[in-house]
């Protein structure tokens, strides 16, 4: 049976391991930010409680999001389709099985420090340095792996989505080494090695491109792979793939200076990220339109499969949102979304519909392939495609309302020629726009919940079968 | 023709090698974050106080922090305004709020002179911040009464009925570490920020009996209150 022979000759049952662990990931820090959202809607739920303030929760939820889920999901779905596309096992299991406990090991950390207020205070990089340490260790030990499973291939060339993962693990290595230099003075407490214009230059380079390549190039290597196998069509154009990915690699890294506009940051260096964020539509957008007319001539399969539909809306969102991205780069656009909730309306379209939906997608096809079953409901897939859908249409939406009304009202000047508002009216007029973001993302974790429920009830129905085939790969 | 040949050669030879492959992406991730950062240290006009340099302050032979005065320019933290900087990173204040005015009408009237890169050569890590849900803070220093903040930090809405901050009752009744603030400092010496023996040897003494609440207020009481800026003046083009 070429199931039984597949699963002696990869190992699945890390990925197995991995796919588990991003669905429940995805449901806890989705749900941690629904909390916070509301704590912003209604401030009594803080409860005068230290450990679950706004100011320590909002770490938890984006390390959750970003390391729990995307990370399980990357690692996942590297380990995964570079064994598919090179046709060998992983050059080593037990390294393997190191990155899973490790990266968990990491995640347990982060729930532990986060809310105990232990943090470098960095966005995005707020972790302690020993956490930091094991963090680099168990990355390059993932890389090691995906380097050397690539050197072992039985193909001759490597295939385009580990080009993407590859450029992903090398880039956030630099990033997150260079940004986490800091000087311990206490087990969790250090200091960034870096201060003022250098510091923020630094930080904004990695947090740009944690998500230009954590969350745009690595799931781009998702993209690559899950687009074609599941509707089942080569990909639409090689000679687009190539260039969109080596345009992607170069440009990606100049674009944190963005997010420094008119401050103390040098102009030119301003200038040089927005000029180049602008560029970067035309690659993006290549890889969008290459994902999306992979479709071409299979159009009509949106109509059947709820899975693919996850896939292709991704990368509807993906386009979007690299799209409002370099508008809201330019300085004009930038001198009213800067320090507003455009900015985090911006980055949910990315996570919640690319990196959401796509990595949803990349979960119910692995279901498929590695517990060898058909999904328990698929109502409950296309319910979920639903609720994350409309999630995040309120979610965007209220964002974009409250951000540009936050940016017109702080700007605003009477027929006297002072101020209209004062800053504490503006958070007024905030608050049914923070309740509706808190009942669109609520909406949006809810179908992951319908996604865990449909992932264990598939466990559990194909565990119910004999599967010899697990047993023997194991061995 | 040839060229053509020759770049689909290149990127044949990399889908081919994996070395070349991981080689080529060494390079090219490189480029981007070198340009960008490295002529951040050594341009002379990305720090104002190269070409103005009396808005930092220079200790000389022998004065500590003590011989000091407001409006001397920008100097390292104290003792307890470090121990409150502390505490403004571990409840993730930065997340709410900015300390970085940029040169516009509106902020200039709302917060004060636009922020200059000197005025954060102390500040491990930088503070500026991405977001206002609350107002910016970078000259938030001497605006309100230390009695103002103590009650807005305790109960942020008895004196802001709008505001969404949380409360931080905890503050008052927290005592500060009078050794670790020490061991605080000397990291922050090793890390340029030109503290004196007899700083950091009264560290100690200067903390003693202050809660986490005094830390606070002295924080925000000292945020853009260091140097004297001059609105005649252009700092930055």
């Amino acid at each position: 049976m070429e199931t039984t022979a597949a699963e002696q000759k990869y190992n699945f049952e890390v990925v197995r391991w991995f796919t588990v662990a991003t669905v429940i990931y995805f449901v806890v820090g989705t749900f941690i930010g629904v909390y916070i959202a509301a704590e912003l809607a209604w401030p009594f739920l803080n409860f005068d409680n230290p450990y679950i303030t706004f100011g320590r929760l909002r770490p938890l939820h984006t390390n959750a999001v970003i390391f729990a889920f995307g990370g399980c999901v990357l690692l996942g779905t590297a380990y995964y389709s570079v064994q598919r596309t090179c046709g060998v096992r992983l050059w080593s299991d037990k390294l393997a099985w190191f990155t899973f406990w490790g990266w968990n090991l990491i995640i347990v950390l982060a729930v532990i420090t986060l809310p105990m207020g232990f943090t470098q205070a960095k966005e995005y990089a707020e972790l302690e340095w020993p956490i930091d340490i094991l963090i680099a260790v168990v990355w390059l030990a993932f890389t090691f792996n995906f380097v050397m499973t690539l050197a072992n291939r039985k193909t001759s060339h490597i295939y385009v989505s580990n080009w993407f993962y590859l450029g992903m693990m090398v880039m956030i290595t630099y990033l997150h080494v260079v940004n986490s230099l800091a000087i311990p003075v206490e087990l969790f407490r250090s200091y960034s090695i870096f201060s003022s214009v250098q510091d923020a230059m630094i930080q904004w380079w990695w947090g740009h491109n944690a998500v230009g390549f954590y969350l745009t190039a690595g799931f781009l290597g998702i993209m690559y792979y899950f687009v074609p196998k599941q509707a089942d069509r080569p990909i639409f154009s090689y000679r687009l793939s190539v260039l969109h990915f080596w345009a992607l690699m170069f440009g990606y890294v100049w674009l944190g200076s963005h997010h420094l506009q008119y401050t103390a940051l040098p102009d030119w260096t301003g200038s040089l990220g927005a000029a180049i964020s602008f560029a970067m539509i035309v690659p993006s957008w290549g890889g969008a339109v290459n994902g999306m007319m992979t479709l071409s001539g299979a159009w009509d399969k949106l109509r059947t499969d709820y899975v693919l539909r996850f896939l292709i809306m991704s990368l509807a969102f993906y386009a979007m949102s690299t799209f409002e991205g370099p508008v809201m780069s330019l300085k004009v656009v930038n001198a009213l979304s800067h320090y507003t909730d455009w900015t985090i309306g911006h980055v949910h379209s990315g996570a919640l519909g690319w990196v959401g939906l796509i990595g949803a997608g990349a979960v119910y096809h692995l279901l498929t392939r590695l517990w060898n079953a058909e999904i328990y409901s698929v109502k409950l897939v296309n319910l979920h495609f639903w609720l994350a859908t409309i999630g995040i249409a309120i979610y965007t939406i209220a964002m974009w309302i409250s951000g540009i009304m936050q940016g017109l009202m702080w700007r605003d000047y009477d027929e006297f020629g002072t101020l209209t508002y004062t800053f504490a009216e503006s958070v007024a007029a905030m608050h049914p726009y923070y309740v509706l973001r808190a009942a669109g993302g609520f909406i949006y974790s809810v179908g992951g919940l319908i996604m865990l429920y449909n992932v264990v009830m598939t466990i559990r129905q194909a565990s119910g079968e004999p599967r010899a085939s697990v047993a023997t790969a194991q061995a | 023709m040839a060229e053509k040949i020759h770049s689909t050669r290149l990127q044949d030879k990399m889908e081919r090698n994996v070395w070349a492959l991981l080689l080529m992406l060494l390079f090219i991730l490189s480029i981007g974050g070198i340009v960008e950062i490295v002529p951040l240290y050594y341009l002379d006009d990305t720090m104002e106080h190269n070409a103005r340099p009396e808005i930092v302050w220079q200790a000389q032979e022998g004065q500590t922090l003590d011989d000091w005065k407001p409006g001397d320019g920008i100097r390292p933290y104290t003792a307890l305004e470090l121990a409150g900087r502390d505490i403004y990173l571990r409840e993730g204040c930065y997340l709410c709020h900015s300390q970085m005015i940029r040169p516009f009408r509106d902020e200039k009237e709302r917060y004060g002179h636009y922020s200059l890169a000197s005025e954060s050569i102390y500040d491990h890590p930088f503070q500026w911040g991405s977001k206002r849900t609350g107002p910016d803070l970078a000259r938030v220093g001497g605006k309100y009464s230390d009695e103002w903040h103590i009650r807005h930090l305790i109960a942020p809405r008895s004196v802001v009925p709008e505001s969404v901050m949380p409360n931080y009752p905890w503050l008052q009744e927290r005592m500060l570490d009078g050794e670790g603030i020490m061991a605080r400092m000397k990291a922050m010496r090793t890390l340029g920020v030109p503290y004196s023996d007899k700083d950091i040897d009264a560290a100690s003494a200067k903390v003693a009996g202050k809660t986490e609440m005094d830390a606070m207020v002295a924080y925000m009481q000292v945020l853009g209150a260091m140097a004297r800026l001059d609105s005649g003046v252009v700092y930055r083009e």
